[in-house]
C-alpha cells in the first residue's frame, strides 16, 4: 500500500508539469500584450514603442520564452505568483485570502453533500420502489432541475427577507454559511444521491450477498460490506466534486457576494489581469490532480485489486 | 424418512407476471443426494432459492416447504436468518464472485461461525484449518489471509464445502458447483462432495447440467424443463428408462459427446 502511495503521487509530479507548461502557454496566446495592459492600468495617457519596450523589460517579457516559463515555474512553487498588472499588488496577497473563502465554502458543502448522498442513496436503495425511494428521488429532482442563481434568489427572498432568519449575503458568522452551502449541496446531492443509489442496488444483487444471505450473516453484517464495495464508485465522484465545486462557485459566490475565488476571478478576466488568472488555472487545476491522486490512493485503499495497477 | 418436502412450490415475478417455477412437489430424503437437472433458465436455482427463502424481493413463492415437519415459508425473517448455513446451507456455482471482493476470505468465515456459535477466534481458526485441511486446502492459514481474487476457482469452491464442513448443515444445497471450473478442479471438487456426504450423512440438492457429474453423486433425479418439474426417479432408472422426451434427449446427447471423445481418444 504505501509504495503504491508512493507510485501515485510521483505519476502526478509530470501531471502538475504539463498543466503548469499549457497555463503558461495558452496565456502567452492571448492576443493582448501584458505591458499594454500594465500602461493601460496605469492610466498611461500616450504608449510609445519606447515605453512598451521599456515596459516590457520591467516585466521581464523580453527574455526568451522557454526562461519565463522556468522563472515563472519556480517562482510559482515558493507560492510567488507576481504581481498583478492592474494594482500592483502581489498575486498571492489578492488570491490567498479569497482562495481560502471558496475552500471553506467548499468543504462545508462537500461535507454536506458526501452525508446526504450516501444517506438517501443507501436508504433509497435498501427501500428501492416504496414510497420513500420514489418520493426522494421525485422531490431531489424537482429541486435538481431549479437553476442555483434562481434556487439562491428564492431561498435569500424567503429565508433572509420574509422569515429574517439568515443573512442575505456575505461571510460574518456560520450563519451565512447555511444558504450557499444549501442551495450547493441541493444541486449535487440530488445528482450524487442516484449515484450511490445505484451502485448500492447493483451490489444488493452481487452473489457474495446472496451467499452472505445463505450462511446467515446478519444482515446489519452484509450492509456493511455493501457500503464498503458500492462506495468505491462514490470515492471517485466525491473527490472530483469538490475541485469542480471548488471552480464552480462563481455564481453562487455573486449572489451571496462571498468574498472568494469566483468573484477574483471574473473581475481578473474582464480587466485582463494575467497573473492572476493564471495563478487560479493553476490552482484549480492542481486541486484536480490533488484529489484525483487522492480518490486513487482511497480506492486503492478500499479495493486491493487496484494496488496492483501501477 | 424425509427431511424436506416441497408441496406446490409456485414461484411468480412479480414485476413480469411470468410464472418461473409451476406448481412443483417433491422431497428429499434423510442423507440421501437429489439432484435437479435442466438446462438454463428451466427454474432450478430459483427452486433452491425459494427453499432458502433468498428470491429477489418482487419473486414471490406459494406452496409449502417442510423442513424436519415445519413449514419453512411461514418462519419469521429471523427465525430463517438462523436455519440458513447451520441447517440449509447453500453452495454457490462462482466462488469468484461469492466472496466479498474487498475483504480477506477470513472475515467471510469467521463471520458466518459467529453467527452461528459462540466461538472464539481461536477456536474459529483451528477448526477452519482443520476443515481446509480436509479438502486438501495447504496452507489455510494462509489462505484465509487472501482477497478473492488471489485465489483460483476451485480453492474457492473447496473453501465453502470447509465452511459447510464445519456448519454441518442437515441439508446442503449445491448450485451448478462445478460448472465455472475446468475438468481437474471439478473432478475435485467433485470428490470433495462425495467425502463430504460419506463423512457427515447430510442430505444434499445438487443441481447441475452436467448428467456426468449427476450420475456420480445422486440417488435421486428431477428432470426440468421450463419452470416444470418433466422426469423423476432413482438414477438409473431415468437414466436407462426416461420416459420424457426430453430426459431421453438429455440423455443421449451426452452419450453422443462421451462416445465422440472416446473415438477422438481412439485415434490418438
Amino acid at each position: 500500500m504505501g509504495s503504491y502511495m508512493m507510485k501515485r503521487i510521483l505519476v502526478s509530479i509530470p501531471l502538475l508539469l504539463i498543466i503548469s507548461f499549457l497555463t503558461f502557454v495558452f496565456m502567452n496566446l492571448s492576443p493582448q500584450d501584458p505591458a499594454e495592459v500594465v500602461l493601460h492600468a496605469q492610466g498611461v495617457p500616450k504608449i510609445t514603442d519606447e515605453l512598451m519596450t521599456q515596459t516590457k523589460a520591467e516585466l521581464g517579457l523580453d527574455k526568451p520564452f522557454i526562461v519565463r516559463y522556468f522563472d515563472w515555474l519556480v517562482a510559482c512553487l515558493q507560492l510567488d505568483f507576481g504581481n498583478s498588472y492592474v494594482t500592483g499588488q502581489p498575486v498571492w496577497s489578492l488570491i490567498g485570502p479569497a482562495f481560502l473563502n471558496t475552500l471553506k465554502l467548499t468543504v462545508v458543502s462537500s461535507v454536506v453533500i458526501i452525508i446526504l448522498s450516501i444517506l438517501l442513496g443507501v436508504v433509497c436503495a435498501l427501500r428501492e420502489g416504496t414510497i420513500i425511494d420514489q418520493s426522494v428521488r421525485g422531490f431531489s429532482f424537482f429541486l435538481a432541475t431549479m437553476p442555483p442563481y434562481w434556487l439562491a434568489s428564492l431561498m435569500i427572498w424567503y429565508f433572509a427577507v420574509k422569515l429574517d432568519l439568515l443573512p442575505t449575503n456575505g461571510m460574518d458568522s456560520y450563519k451565512s454559511y447555511i444558504l450557499p452551502v444549501a442551495v450547493i449541496a441541493i444541486n449535487y446531492a440530488g445528482i450524487y444521491f442516484r449515484v450511490v443509489r445505484s451502485s448500492v442496488l447493483n451490489h444488493l444483487n452481487e452473489d457474495y450477498v446472496l451467499y452472505a444471505r445463505a450462511c446467515g450473516v446478519p444482515e446489519r453484517k452484509i450492509t456493511m460490506h455493501i457500503l464498503r464495495n458500492s462506495l468505491q464508485v462514490a470515492v471517485s465522484i466525491f473527490c472530483m466534486a469538490i475541485p469542480i465545486i471548488l471552480g464552480s462557485t462563481v455564481v453562487i459566490e455573486n449572489v451571496f457576494a462571498w468574498p472568494g475565488l469566483g468573484s477574483l476571478s471574473v473581475r481578473s478576466i474582464l480587466s485582463r489581469d494575467f497573473p492572476i488568472i493564471q495563478a487560479y488555472v493553476l490552482i484549480l487545476a492542481a486541486a484536480f490532480v490533488l484529489f484525483n491522486t487522492l480518490s486513487d490512493i482511497i480506492n486503492a485503499a478500499m479495493n486491493p485489486k487496484l494496488r496492483k495497477g501501477l | 424418512m424425509n427431511i424436506l418436502e416441497v408441496e406446490n412450490l409456485q414461484v411468480t415475478d412479480m414485476n413480469t407476471g411470468q410464472i418461473i417455477v409451476y406448481n412443483s412437489s417433491f422431497h428429499l430424503k434423510q442423507g440421501n443426494c437429489l439432484a435437479i437437472v435442466g438446462e438454463s433458465g428451466s427454474g432450478k436455482s430459483v427452486t433452491c432459492r425459494s427453499i432458502m427463502r433468498l428470491n429477489k424481493p418482487w419473486i414471490h413463492q406459494s406452496g409449502d416447504i417442510f423442513f424436519k415437519g415445519e413449514n419453512v415459508n411461514h418462519l419469521s425473517e429471523k427465525e430463517m436468518r438462523k436455519k440458513r448455513g447451520k441447517n440449509l446451507c447453500m453452495i454457490l456455482q462462482n466462488g469468484m464472485s461469492a466472496f466479498d471482493p474487498s475483504c480477506v476470505i477470513g472475515v467471510h468465515l469467521r463471520e458466518t461461525l459467529a453467527a452461528h456459535f459462540g466461538w472464539s477466534n481461536q477456536e474459529i481458526e483451528t477448526k477452519m484449518k482443520k476443515a481446509m485441511e480436509s479438502v486438501m486446502l495447504k496452507n489455510p492459514i494462509e489462505t484465509m489471509n487472501k482477497y478473492p481474487h488471489q485465489l483460483s476457482g476451485g480453492m474457492l469452491q473447496r473453501i465453502m464445502i470447509a465452511l459447510a464442513l464445519v456448519l454441518e448443515p442437515d441439508i446442503m444445497i449445491a448450485d451448478e458447483p462445478t460448472t465455472a471450473l475446468d475438468t481437474i478442479s471439478q473432478f475435485e471438487v467433485i470428490e470433495q462432495f462425495i467425502q463430504l456426504r460419506e463423512r457427515m450423512g447430510c442430505s444434499m440438492i445438487f443441481v447441475s447440467h452436467d448428467l456426468g457429474v449427476v450420475k456420480k453423486i445422486a440417488d435421486d433425479v428431477l428432470v426440468m424443463k421450463d419452470g416444470k418439474i418433466v422426469e423423476r426417479g432413482d438414477i438409473s432408472t431415468v437414466f436407462s428408462k426416461a420416459e420424457h422426451e426430453y430426459t431421453r434427449y438429455l440423455v443421449s446427447t451426452r452419450l453422443e459427446v462421451s462416445n465422440h471423445f472416446r473415438k477422438i481418444m481412439g485415434r490418438v
